[in-house]
């Protein structure tokens, strides 16, 4: 730690900042407060850092952080919730990027150093040259990391984007992974053992940056959340390592605590999927391999009106939101049913599965953008006793989470995963803008139900048709 | 202790982390993923140290600097303004006291 005083109680307070912004963000209450405290700490650690003894390139540096900051402001202010997962995975793929390039250019002044060009200006400033041992090692394995990180969020966001539309699998896929995971491996070790040279560092960050795009190009859209959790995981975990080669405690603190956190929220959204991490990465779903057992029976439909009178003389309704609603903008409009139904009586719930959305707690999002009341919102153990005492069970572009095959077929490729037991109302509506599988192709027993009606059309269009009719029964 | 100590601060750090998780209720989790994404943006942090010590007469190493900066401020700049509106939406059915203003 080689930073004049001042400036270490800064960080260690940003330190702090962080941590307490972080904890005031697991409470709908105080997480606006958290990302405040956080944003500051932010403030503090970039203005406290121009003061950096022995600095220069100031003009490169404000340059390119007032560029940087610039546009991603810019588009997180465009970007629709709808599209938040991806954004988030371009945010957090730059990060990633960012730690990666930091190692990469200590590296180039080791390898000018060992040229001679630059021995004095480095020593003279204010950062501890001639890596060491363990500080470089650190250093490749932070790359590996962030280079991870960085090409994998590309992927993931080209995969939810849309503009890469299959899951494309190598020929020997696990094996290949394995053999590019040695390789880098291999030549890391071989740079930490003497051969620190242009070459050899090129083909290092080249191999890491191939490995996540091999290791995520597999896998399909319904698992994207679980990879961009865990690949913010590993920004943090890269970012933490490059503080460490830095000495610089406040990219240790900030890094490793993401790091841990992060891991721990990925391990609840896997656990949530019924996915585990390692399956999620070695043997994605692929849909059409393994679409469960076929179902018989048929879906029987049911006009605006039904679902109407259904829905405005129910005692109790619960609605289940899924992506599909959020496409197709219909947030807006089940609030407007929703208040509708409560002027008349009725007890309307939101139930919400941890993977609701593209994200656990998008869907959230975007209802609460649509502004309903997070006190009406329920998670799957709050809510799933209830279902049984629920007179109309309203199911809205959700697939996957309410998928009895879930609980019952063996051979159905979500079997195990916990789903909201919408089958358990006394009556059970599902709206859906036509026959067919959804996003993830596995067939949903839940709409071939004895007690299920199908409300077909958009779900935008659908709900204004039953809004309409509500109001004629007023 | 010499480096050891840093040792002690990644582990604490580690589980720090996990605890400062550990009660999060779901309906916040995307926006704690976002606002995690944030932090870790404090690599611009790091970028600006390297990139100000590295060598002006080097091309490449003021290339690889200025890339990560912009990186690492795009990191916390963007995670800030994303996690900030998702969080400004959250407002409870008793009080509807609207916004609390549209300035960040």
């Amino acid at each position: 730690m080689s930073f004049e005083l001042p400036i270490q109680v800064s960080y260690l307070v940003v330190a702090a900042l962080f941590v307490l912004g972080l904890k005031a963000m697991s409470s709908p209450v105080t997480a606006r407060r958290g990302i405040l405290w956080a944003g500051i700490g932010m403030v503090i650690a970039t203005l406290v850092t121009f003061a950096t003894p022995g600095m220069g390139n100031y003009l490169w540096m404000i340059g390119a952080l007032a560029l940087g900051a610039v546009v991603a402001a810019w588009l997180g202010r465009i970007v629709k919730m709808t599209d938040m997962p991806q954004m988030v995975a371009v945010y957090n793929g730059m990060g990633g990027g960012a730690a990666a390039a930091i190692a990469a250019l200590e590296f180039a002044k080791e390898v000018a150093k060992e040229k001679g060009l630059f021995a004095q200006v480095a020593s003279a400033a204010g950062v501890e040259h001639g890596l060491g041992l363990a500080a470089t090692i650190l250093a490749l394995l932070g790359s590996l990391i962030g280079a991870v990180a960085f090409s994998g969020s590309i992927v993931a966001f080209l995969k939810l984007q849309g503009l890469m539309k299959k899951a494309h699998r190598l020929p020997a896929q696990n094996a290949v992974v394995v053999v590019v995971l040695l390789a880098v491996l291999g030549l890391g070790a071989w740079i930490v053992g003497g051969a620190l040279e242009g070459w050899t560092l090129v083909a290092f960050f080249g191999l890491s940056l191939l490995l996540g795009v091999i290791v995520t190009t597999p896998i399909g859209g319904a698992d994207m959340p679980v990879v961009i959790s865990l690949l913010n995981a590993f920004t943090g975990l890269a970012v933490g390592l490059e503080g460490y080669v830095l000495k610089n405690p406040a990219l240790i603190i900030a890094g490793i605590v993401v790091g841990a956190s992060g891991t721990l929220l990925t391990q609840l959204m896997a656990k949530a999927m019924n996915r585990k991490i390692g399956g999620i990465i070695f043997t994605p779903i692929t849909g059409e391999a393994q679409a469960g057992a076929a179902i018989q029976g048929s879906m029987k439909e049911a006009s605006a009106v039904d679902v109407a009178s259904m829905m405005r003389f129910a005692e109790k309704v619960v609605i289940v939101p899924g992506y599909g609603m959020a496409v197709a903008g219909a947030q807006h409009k089940v609030w407007e049913l929703t208040k509708l139904l409560q002027e008349a009586g009725v007890t309307v719930k939101f139930a919400i599965h941890p993977v609701a959305g593209r994200m656990p707690g998008h869907m959230n999002v975007l209802l609460a953008e649509a502004g309903v009341p997070y006190d009406l919102i329920f998670d799957l153990e709050e809510i799933n006793e209830e279902f049984a005492q629920t007179d109309v069970a309203l199911v809205i572009g959700a697939n996957d989470v309410v998928n009895p095959s879930a609980r019952t077929d063996k051979s159905s490729p979500i079997y195990g995963m916990p789903i909201l037991n919408a089958d358990h109302a006394r009556n059970v509506i599902c709206n859906k803008r036509g026959k067919g599988t959804g996003y993830s192709g596995i067939e949903n027993a839940l709409f071939y139900g004895e007690n299920t009606r199908m409300l077909y059309g958009s779900a935008q269009q659908a709900i204004s048709e039953v809004i309409a009719a509500v109001k004629t029964m007023m | 202790m010499g480096d050891f100590i840093y040792i002690y601060v990644f582990m604490l750090a580690a589980f720090t982390g996990y605890e400062v998780i550990s009660r999060v209720p779901v309906i916040l989790h995307t926006p704690l993923m976002s606002g995690s994404n944030f932090v870790h943006g404090v690599v611009l942090v790091g970028a600006m140290v390297a990139l100000g010590s590295a060598d002006p007469s080097d091309p490449l190493q003021i290339g690889i600097g200025v890339v990560a900066v912009f990186l690492g401020a795009a990191n916390a700049a963007g995670g800030f303004v994303v996690t900030e509106r998702m969080l400004a939406m959250f407002k409870t059915g008793q009080k509807k006291d609207g916004k609390q203003g549209a300035s960040k």
